[in-house]
């Protein structure tokens, strides 16, 4: 079970304060929460991608490399890549060319994520973006599994003998997560290729969650990668601890109250009855989060915002050191009634595995 | 069993919006009993969920009570909706609700439109405000709407309940039990997200039409 945080990477005032950070300051605040992930032990680290304020997500394949040339160990992921408005062959080298310089510590979640106004600026029509992401991720898969492509489509000019460079680390593509709110298309989509599904997870109530996930997982077992238990599902989370759960609701409801998605809303009481955020106690998130296999069956990646809504960096950076003091219980307890036979989520070393462990049974049919 | 939902979007509590509504649900029920079916009339009020329809603008999604009157729309056979007026066109509150529903909801189904006002200067709300908008949302509404000013709850001549009658009789007209339309189906439905869950379309027409002419 890999359990890791996600940021989109908004610049949004404290509303307790009135202050707003400045995009130097956020961006490298991104980077120091990215830095405290892996410190206090956790598997995965995700940055969003924008092109419009007030974000400073744009271009993640420098955020990501400038990171991982400062981390070790922890995975390093998107949420989401803009499959739609993004050309699959920048895509393509890019994330081969960060995967090369990672060591393989590095994998991608597509998305649509984007708002009418900003396809346009990419040359494209949000009404399309269904068929831009099956169109742009089909092509991004040839380009990363074959050597030479010769390909025509819809959504950009043709290819003709075309390499995309450098080639995948070990000849193997970085493992790709599909995510998507409410698009049966997109789970249909992750469970044709065999790749991860990811629920956004936060801003919609459980039985929707357990609805896409479901699809997902059914259409994962239809066609043919196995039995449904063994597809590969990410959640997205969120919470705000304080030893004293009054304390957690007392300190977060203004950022509640004033966040960009669901602020003016929902009361908090509401939100957090009607959707996965946990404001409380360590133990209140630790229950919350380990309660979610109970519609989204046994999961691979857990993801949790954390710096949104103008919560300043500090207070992300306390959040993150509660999250690691309750850590180890949160993998014992995912760990517990799990199959043996639910794998891990794939990591470069898996898929480096796998695929030599299928070339020597190609062989070995060759051979006898 | 034939379902009508009555959604009525007065604010005060009796209002003549809701009276209105009684009045419609009673004759609807009647009319549709009369060609022989068995009906059952419900009635959704949207100002105990005024709070929930602003929060589900917000968040994107509806749920507790809002979930069952939206749940309880979209599996109706016939509607009847009637808006209070205030400023001119149908009430925010009233719009709000159809702004929430998902696209599709109402495909085909038999509408009876209905208003209350202060005055009858504000009747052509049914034909500028209503039908234009149950026209978007590709329903069939019924040549008769109600209109009631106050001056048509103290009238004495009938007129109103003459147009209440007919509206609903028009209605039932169109349900399936109805003689001219019995054993007819439903109109042809929009592709709803519930019904893309239950038969996911194969990956491989996707490809397909990603890269045809199709819109998705």
């Amino acid at each position: 079970m890999q359990i890791g945080i996600f940021s989109v990477g908004d610049v949004t005032a404290d509303p307790t304060t009135g202050r707003t950070p400045s995009e130097h300051e956020r961006i490298k605040a991104q980077v120091a929460i990215a830095k405290k992930a892996e410190d206090i032990g956790l598997d995965v680290f995700a940055t969003g991608e924008h092109h419009n304020p007030p974000f400073i997500a744009s271009n993640p394949t420098a955020t990501l490399a400038y990171i991982g040339a400062q981390t070790e160990r922890i995975v390093l992921s998107t949420a989401t890549t803009l499959i739609t408005t993004t050309d699959p062959v920048l895509i393509a080298e890019d994330y081969a060319k960060i995967q090369h310089l990672l060591d393989g510590r590095v994998d991608l979640m597509m998305g649509r994520g984007n708002t009418g106004p900003v396809y346009p600026w990419f040359g494209k029509d949000i009404r399309q973006g269904i068929n831009l992401a099956i169109e742009n991720y089909a092509l991004l898969r040839r380009l990363w599994s074959e050597d030479v492509v010769s390909w025509e489509g819809r959504f950009r000019t043709p290819l003709q003998g075309y390499t995309s460079t450098p080639r995948p680390l070990d000849g193997v593509a970085p493992f790709v997560w599909h995510g998507s709110i409410r698009s049966p298309e997109i789970a249909e989509q992750a469970a044709y290729y065999g790749d991860g599904f990811f629920h956004n997870h936060i801003f919609w109530p459980a039985s929707h969650t357990a609805q896409m996930v479901g699809l997902y997982r059914q259409r994962w077992e239809h066609y043919g990668h196995g039995p449904a238990d063994t597809a590969i599902v990410g959640l997205g989370g969120q919470f705000f601890m304080r030893r004293n759960s009054q304390d957690a609701v007392d300190e977060f409801r203004p950022y509640f109250d004033n966040a960009p998605v669901y602020g003016h809303g929902p009361s908090l009481e509401d939100f957090t009855a009607q959707t996965p955020l946990t404001v409380g106690s360590p133990q209140q998130v630790l229950e919350r989060t380990l309660s979610f296999r109970e519609y989204a069956g046994d999961y691979q990646r857990q993801l949790f915002l954390l710096d949104h809504a103008g919560l300043p960096l500090k207070t992300v950076l306390e959040q993150l050191d509660l999250l690691g003091e309750i850590l180890p219980e949160m993998r014992k307890g995912f760990a517990e009634g799990r199959p043996s036979h639910v794998p891990d989520a794939p990591t470069h070393a898996s898929l480096v595995a796998a695929a030599t462990a299928a070339e020597a049974a190609i062989a070995g049919g060759e051979e006898s | 069993m034939t379902g009508v939902v009555v959604v009525s979007a007065g604010l005060s509590v009796p209002s003549s919006t809701r009276l209105l509504a009684d009045q419609l649900g009673t004759a609807v029920e009647r009319a549709v009993s009369a060609r022989g079916a068995a009906v059952e009339v419900e009635h959704v009020e949207l100002r105990p969920l005024a709070h929930s329809l602003a929060d589900s603008m917000l968040s994107g999604f509806a749920s507790g009570d809002l979930a069952a009157a939206i749940a309880k729309v979209a599996r109706a056979d016939a509607l009847v909706a009637v808006t209070p007026v205030f400023a001119a066109p149908c009430s925010g509150l009233f719009k709000t609700f159809f702004d929430v529903l998902e696209q599709g909801v109402l495909d085909g189904r038999p509408v009876l439109v209905a208003a209350t006002a202060g005055t009858a200067r504000h009747s052509l709300v049914l034909d500028h405000a209503l039908r234009p908008l149950f026209a978007y949302l590709h329903a069939v509404v019924v040549p008769t709407g109600v209109f009631a000013a106050s001056e048509d709850f103290a009238g004495s001549d009938g007129a109103l309940t003459k147009r209440i009658e007919r509206a609903a009789a028009e209605l039932a007209a169109l349900l399936p039990g109805g003689a001219e339309t019995a054993g007819a189906e439903r109109g042809p439905r929009r592709d709803l997200v519930e019904d893309r869950f239950a038969a996911p379309v194969d990956f491989e027409q996707l490809l397909r039409e990603a890269g045809g002419d199709s819109i998705r």
